[in-house]
């Protein structure tokens, strides 16, 4: 079992936890993600770590409520354990494995996108250790949407919020900023992108234009997250690429979005339905004539 | 009294009922008819199916055994070869191994071995028969890598000689491909998987899931700051091959693992488990092997109209012939000599269907198998919505690529000694499919075992 040592609610149906998991605490880098499963029936859930604390043996991790699963996870308190705890898995971030030295003179602008903050984090938290400044875009849907505000401000070069609806920082979605920072003759050599797939496909088309080399974090389905299935098929360059063990992190320039995207909704049904069951619960008695909630 | 010549029958659960269900399909022998099974062995001096049976089990002792009556007895002379006979009684591909070199088969059946095994299996989990265990350790600490049939063989075999042994399962289950492969309805997990690994857990071995080694910890960290003294690697071959032809990345293709894994793994059939699965209406599964027999069953269960997509002819499906026989009597449809070309895919991503070609046999190629050749312009397509890939597996690069000083072969297989799992590292042994790339259940037992002599022969000698 693995401890619930925090609980946080970080703005709406986003929450924030440590965990106990003293191997993965040890050994995790930053881009790399675990797996949690919740109780014997639960699903195994991809999650990116947030945060790590290899003294303490525990790990940050902070997810969003977008099914039925993370749902029944978000009800999870302090005290509480995770029946799993797996990784870290994927590999880490490129910079970390780069000659510290030459990684000082290239200028890195992270991008995140609502809940892309949290691998965001720890990545710009590394470099700050390694005396590297990184600008960070940050982009919610509104003020109360945006999470860990402190925490980057105090890890990152310059810090640029951005609300969809102008309620804090640059109005306007995430690439508009970029736009903004390249005129006003900002350089970058590299650029980050994590966040909704739809946020990463515009980003890229962006940074392509600016010729920016740009990594993107890929989040798609997954079942076991060591390379056995294959659900993770993403298509990179024209070549198929498994996530989990080849990822999750690419060149943001050659990964074809709309296949992801269109993967994404695989399950959709299946989740729409299960969320329905676990909202009307015993009241619940088919009617859709799918779920099974009538047997 | 019944023809000597023909083995008594084992009770099976009716085909029409069981395509609906995931019930074990094989009810196996009850007692009496165990008893009487038994008493077809000619209990040969020079036994022929002794060397037929990769861990060697005395087979003639057992069965004389059971032909007795003393069941106990007959589960001591297996357990001093198998550590896990309930499941081997049930998957072990007996009619190419110790069945095939049976007497009694020169003239009529062979023995029911397999039933026999599973019998006497069943019987020591049903009435708690315990393993024999060390009388005490030895001090020595041995790590195991996997849960699947080599790793639960080999820390069985060292903790039988009082090592101190832990194994490492990267997933959260314990059993590698015999819980996350092997469909329920050929091996039961509560009623076999777990309690055969229960027995391996009385000998004294501890467990810890959820450990990915290679990312989690390396072989080298263990050595070096955990002191385990050895390391047997039975991580299997987990990666899944696909045929890289167009429309292979669209909603509805699957891996037969992923399809598998929903199923078995995260019991996605079972409703009250919250990983879903896309059962499909129409299904084809490409393969003909073993895991492709489990795949289509499994789609038939859940609902599906089922084809098996396989190039050669039926003569060359690699499956167990049992597995074919139990597909076909549950309505599975087989498209022989049958190659896609294509997957066709709607607007929306999804499969719709798939673009196949008619193929002969020609001249035998490098396996010995008629090499299959396309019929020109006999393409045709066919309707689907789901399609599963079962092609093969191969290792997991993962433990390799993380450990100093491994040698693999061109086949990413690690290389290891045959009659001791030694590799080209010094205190590291492998066995099972990580070696050989995917085979058996029993072969990948028979090389723990190996590996478990190896580990002891070093260790012993220190």
């Amino acid at each position: 079992m693995y401890k619930i040592l925090k609980a946080e609610k970080l703005a709406d149906k986003i929450y924030l936890m440590d965990v106990e998991a003293p191997r993965v605490a040890k050994h995790c880098q930053p881009g790399q993600f675990i797996i949690v499963k919740m109780d014997e029936k639960g699903e195994r859930i991809p999650l990116t770590i947030c945060d790590y604390d290899r003294d303490a043996g525990t790990i940050t991790i902070v997810f969003q409520e977008v099914g039925a699963s993370t749902v029944k996870m978000a009800e999870l308190k302090e005290g509480d354990s995770f029946c799993d705890f797996t990784g870290p898995l994927g590999c880490p971030s490129e910079f970390v494995e780069e000659d510290i030295e030459s990684l000082k003179n290239k200028k890195m602008l992270f991008v995140a996108g609502g809940v892309g903050a949290a691998p965001v984090y720890p990545q710009v938290k590394w470099l700050k250790e390694h005396g590297i400044d990184a600008d960070v875009i940050v982009g919610a849907k509104t003020k109360d949407m945006l999470i860990l505000e402190k925490e980057m401000e105090a890890v990152a070069g310059n810090y640029y919020p951005c609300t969809d609806d102008g309620t804090y920082g640059h109005a306007g979605m995430v690439t508009t900023k970029i736009e903004k920072l390249v005129e006003e003759g900002k350089k970058y050599d590299v650029c980050v992108a994590i966040g909704p797939m739809i946020m990463m496909k515009f980003t890229c088309l962006l940074t392509k234009k600016l010729e920016i080399p740009t990594i993107v974090s890929m989040n798609p389905i997954m079942v076991d997250g060591t390379g056995m299935c294959g659900a993770c098929r993403v298509i990179v360059g024209g070549e198929v690429k498994f996530a989990c063990v080849d990822g999750p992190e690419f060149d943001g320039h050659l990964v074809d979005f709309d296949n992801a995207m269109k993967r994404q909704q695989m399950y959709k049904t299946a989740e729409g339905r299960a969320m329905l069951k676990l909202q009307e619960g015993d009241t619940h008695h088919g009617g859709c004539g799918n779920c099974g909630g009538d047997n | 009294m019944a023809d000597v010549l023909k083995r008594v029958p084992v009770r099976e659960q009716d085909a029409k009922v069981r395509a609906t269900n995931f019930e074990e399909v094989c009810y196996g022998y009850n007692k009496e008819e165990a008893m009487e099974e038994a008493g077809r062995c000619l209990n040969c001096k020079n036994a022929k199916c002794i060397q037929g049976c990769p861990v060697s089990i005395n087979i003639p002792a057992f069965v004389s055994k059971v032909k007795e009556g003393d069941i106990e007895g007959a589960y001591e002379v297996i357990g001093e070869s198998s550590a896990l006979p309930a499941i081997c009684g049930r998957v072990c591909p007996q009619e190419s191994q110790c069945e095939s070199k049976c007497i009694r088969g020169i003239k009529g059946d062979p023995v029911s071995i397999g039933k026999l095994e599973r019998f006497v299996a069943d019987y020591a989990l049903e009435n708690d028969i315990k393993p024999k265990k060390a009388e005490k350790t030895n001090g020595h600490k041995v790590a195991v890598i996997g849960s699947g049939p080599s790793g639960l063989t080999c820390a069985g075999d060292l903790a039988k000689l009082g090592y101190e042994v832990t194994v490492f399962e990267a997933l959260h289950e314990l059993g590698g491909v015999l819980v996350y492969g092997i469909p329920e309805f050929r091996l039961p997990k509560q009623k076999v998987v777990k309690k055969e690994i229960e027995k391996v857990k009385e000998l004294g071995v501890k467990f810890e899931t959820n450990v990915v080694i290679g990312k989690s910890t390396t072989i080298d960290q263990l050595m070096e700051e955990e002191d385990f003294e050895a390391v047997f690697i039975g991580s299997g071959a987990g990666l899944p091959m696909f045929m890289g032809i167009p429309g292979e990345t669209a909603n509805g293709v699957f891996s037969a693992n992923e399809y598998l894994t929903r199923s078995n793994l995260m019991k996605a059939f079972d409703d009250s488990y919250d990983t879903p699965i896309a059962a499909g209406n129409k299904v084809a599964v490409v393969g003909g092997g073993n895991v492709a027999m489990d795949a289509a069953r499994t789609a038939l269960r859940l609902g599906a109209e089922v084809h098996i997509v396989y190039r050669r002819s039926e003569a060359e499906l690699p499956a167990r012939v049992e597995e074919v026989h139990h597909a076909k009597e549950e309505g599975v449809i087989f498209d022989l000599l049958t190659n896609p070309k294509e997957i066709l895919v709607d607007e929306n991503g999804w499969v719709k269907g798939m673009k196949v070609v008619k193929m002969e046999l020609g001249e035998p190629d490098a396996s010995g198998r008629r090499r299959p050749v396309e019929i020109p312009d006999s393409e045709y397509e066919i309707e689907l919505d789901t399609v599963i890939m079962s092609l093969g597996t191969s290792p997991n690069p993962l433990i390799a690529s993380t450990t100093k000083g491994l040698e693999t072969n061109r086949r990413k297989c690690i290389v290891a000694e045959e009659e001791n799992g030694q590799t080209s590292k010094a205190c590291v042994f492998a066995g099972g499919d990580a070696v050989t790339g995917a085979a058996t259940v029993i072969l990948a037992m028979g090389a723990g075992k190996a590996g478990a002599k190896g580990i002891h022969e070093l260790l012993s000698n220190k």
